[in-house]
């Protein structure tokens, strides 16, 4: 009988403890399929964050580090520089990336480590129960926003795709989304150009990955795939920003 | 080879280069910039690694990835970039990673001055970061003494999977002495089969550090507290000066400090009062039984310290507080000079200054 399904070789035979509905295993179904797609798998090295995913060295069948919070781009520059033959990706969530490691994407993607980051834009704060996050809506609940996301008081969402294109080192920097199959096949092709990208030793490469969180949205699954459809990806163009070129937004060159 | 003059920090670069330190993460602050300038001409000659971070906290950071991808990964900096660097230490040591830091410590606390302190002593010693781990510790008194200490360090790195600290101080690194380097032999490490380096033909390994489960983290616990009673088994390192001879006052120095002492020994000598030395080489572990059996023929012990005595605890746990444990030291950059020491030594032996 023909096989049409089957689980990729980079990803473990394990039970995930997400939540129902959450999209964390849609985007590590995709990385495991573009590593194996690539032959990548045996020269992979994964960064998990501090957050939801911060369990996610369980979840893939390749070499894996955790790094403390929001420093997975600083581990992953020591790893590429010392061993640049490594294919080396950071998994980060928005708290993680767009808060307390700024510093460090901002200066990973500036020195244009060849690494790839796939950054999980669910809007809030999973692992610790709902909090504020720098992406969360204007307006947007959350268990320290009670009366919503006031913008006059802690500014807007941070928008980590357009941030990062306007330095002018080469990169491919991508904003996409995980809430339908229509975009997840775009997903899965922008993943994949980022890994090739990496195993050409070409750029460093950033996916943005919006994404839901049901539990801390106080929604059911369905809901919150068609919140983010109306709330996010108006605020969050899902497009390519940069593809390569050595230019950055407001660039005068 | 012959002898060369070397100022302190570039021969601690120097030396470590020569032992193998080929991956190098730096951000700079004075007084041990001289370590990342000489490095960044160095390491393209060798085919080595130099990247300058944009802070400390990355730096330490990338520490952590290299040598979880099995890299001799190492970093220098100065007490508040060492402070920035402590969480991530926690980490290295929790993975039980080897790496290597310098700590060219200068005055503190807060941003302090440039000048050499030895206020870095308990963090160093004690732990530093958050969590249940010591840093091998080894303090040169010379730039000699560094350079012969770095192929050490980053060996005992390797072998206890564990992070080690060089202790310096401003003097050691800014001061030029003639330095010679020498060829270090040690047994064969075993292989890093633990590391991030590809999953070709083997399971995944990972570098980790979070234990949810209680019986699993006191199982690490315990693991590290069993190195670090290997560490002090096998790994102490002292010296001794002018304890071959009648003394009566022991003091204890390391570093800089110690080589002040050495004079000040002299000079009492010449006054017929015995004094003698013990200079801890490794401050982590301790020479604590050393210690003990210098200390039966003294009236008291000294620790003499450009601190505020932050090694007195440690001297005073050594002689198990059976004999009087006193302190002299200088903070703020200045240095105790022998005649100081003489002085003190004299006053509590009741003879007067």
């Amino acid at each position: 009988m023909e096989t049409i399904f089957k689980r990729p070789e980079a990803l473990a035979a394990a039970p995930t403890h997400y939540c129902p509905g959450c999209t964390h295993g849609i985007v590590h179904r995709m990385i495991a399929e573009c590593l194996d797609e690539l032959g990548l798998r045996e020269r992979a090295v994964g960064i998990a964050p501090v957050g939801c995913s911060v369990l996610a060295y369980n979840y893939f069948n390749f070499d894996f580090q955790q790094a403390s919070h929001g420093r997975a781009p600083a581990v992953a520059t020591g790893i590429k520089r010392g061993r640049p033959e490594m294919i080396v990706f950071t998994y980060q969530g928005d708290g993680d990336l767009a808060s307390i490691g700024m510093a460090e994407i901002v200066h990973a993607a500036n020195r244009g480590e060849k690494f790839t980051v796939v950054f999980i834009n669910n809007a809030i704060y999973g692992m610790t129960g709902g909090q504020m996050a720098p992406t969360t809506m204007p307006g947007q609940v959350t268990t320290t926003s009670p009366f919503g996301r006031d913008v006059a008081q802690v500014g807007y969402p941070v928008r980590m795709c357009e941030l990062l294109a306007a330095l002018k080192t080469q990169g491919f920097i991508e904003r996409v989304a995980v809430h339908s199959p229509k975009y997840i096949i775009r997903a899965k092709k922008a993943l994949k150009k980022a890994f090739q990208y990496q195993a050409d030793n070409k750029c460093f490469s950033f996916v943005e990955c919006l994404s839901t969180c049901p539990t801390n949205w106080g929604m059911t699954p369905l809901a919150a795939l068609d919140w983010l459809e109306k709330n996010m990806v108006p605020y969050y163009p899902v497009q390519n920003f940069k593809d390569l070129v050595e230019q950055g937004g407001g660039d005068a060159d | 080879m012959a002898k060369v003059l070397m100022k302190g920090n570039e021969a601690i670069a120097e030396a470590a280069v020569r032992a193998g330190g080929l991956c190098y993460f730096c951000y700079p602050i004075t007084p041990q910039s001289e370590v990342a300038e000489y490095l960044s001409r160095r390491m393209p000659e060798v085919g080595g690694t130099f990247l300058q971070g944009e802070s400390e906290v990355a730096v330490s950071n990338m520490l952590y990835g290299a040598a979880g991808a099995g890299v001799r990964a190492w970093s220098t900096s100065s007490s508040p970039g060492i402070s920035l660097m402590m969480e991530a230490l926690s980490y290295i040591a929790a993975s039980e990673l080897p790496t290597v830091v310098v700590n060219i410590v200068r005055t503190g606390p807060g941003l302090g001055g440039i000048l050499p302190s030895q206020g870095d002593y308990l963090q160093a010693v004690k732990g530093g970061g958050h969590g249940d781990y010591r840093c091998l510790v080894y303090a040169p008194s010379s730039v000699q003494e560094a350079v012969e200490l770095m192929p050490l360090a980053f060996d005992r790195a390797d072998r206890y999977r564990n992070p080690v600290i060089v202790l310096g101080d401003g003097m050691i690194g800014q001061m030029m002495e003639p330095v010679e380097f020498r060829e270090h032999e040690f047994p064969p490490l075993p292989p890093k089969d633990w590391a991030t380096d590809g999953c070709k033909g083997r399971k995944p390994n990972i570098v980790n550090s979070l234990y949810l489960d209680p019986v699993k983290e006191e199982e690490l616990n315990q693991r590290l507290a069993a190195k670090y009673e290997r560490m002090k088994q096998n790994e102490v390192m002292y010296e001794e000066y002018m304890t071959d001879r009648p003394y009566e006052v022991l003091l204890v120095a390391y570093g800089t400090t110690a080589r002040v002492c050495k004079t000040a020994i002299k000079k009492l000598a010449e006054d017929r009062i015995g004094a003698a030395l013990l200079r801890p080489i490794t401050l982590f572990p301790f020479p604590s039984a050393r210690l003990y059996e210098l200390a039966k023929p003294v009236k008291f012990l000294m620790s003499v310290e450009m601190s505020c005595g932050q090694m007195v605890e440690d001297v005073e746990l050594g002689v198990r507080c059976e004999k009087p444990v006193y302190f002299y030291g200088r903070q703020g950059g200045l240095v105790p000079t022998p005649e100081e020491v003489v002085d003190q030594v004299k006053k509590r032996l009741g003879k007067g200054a």
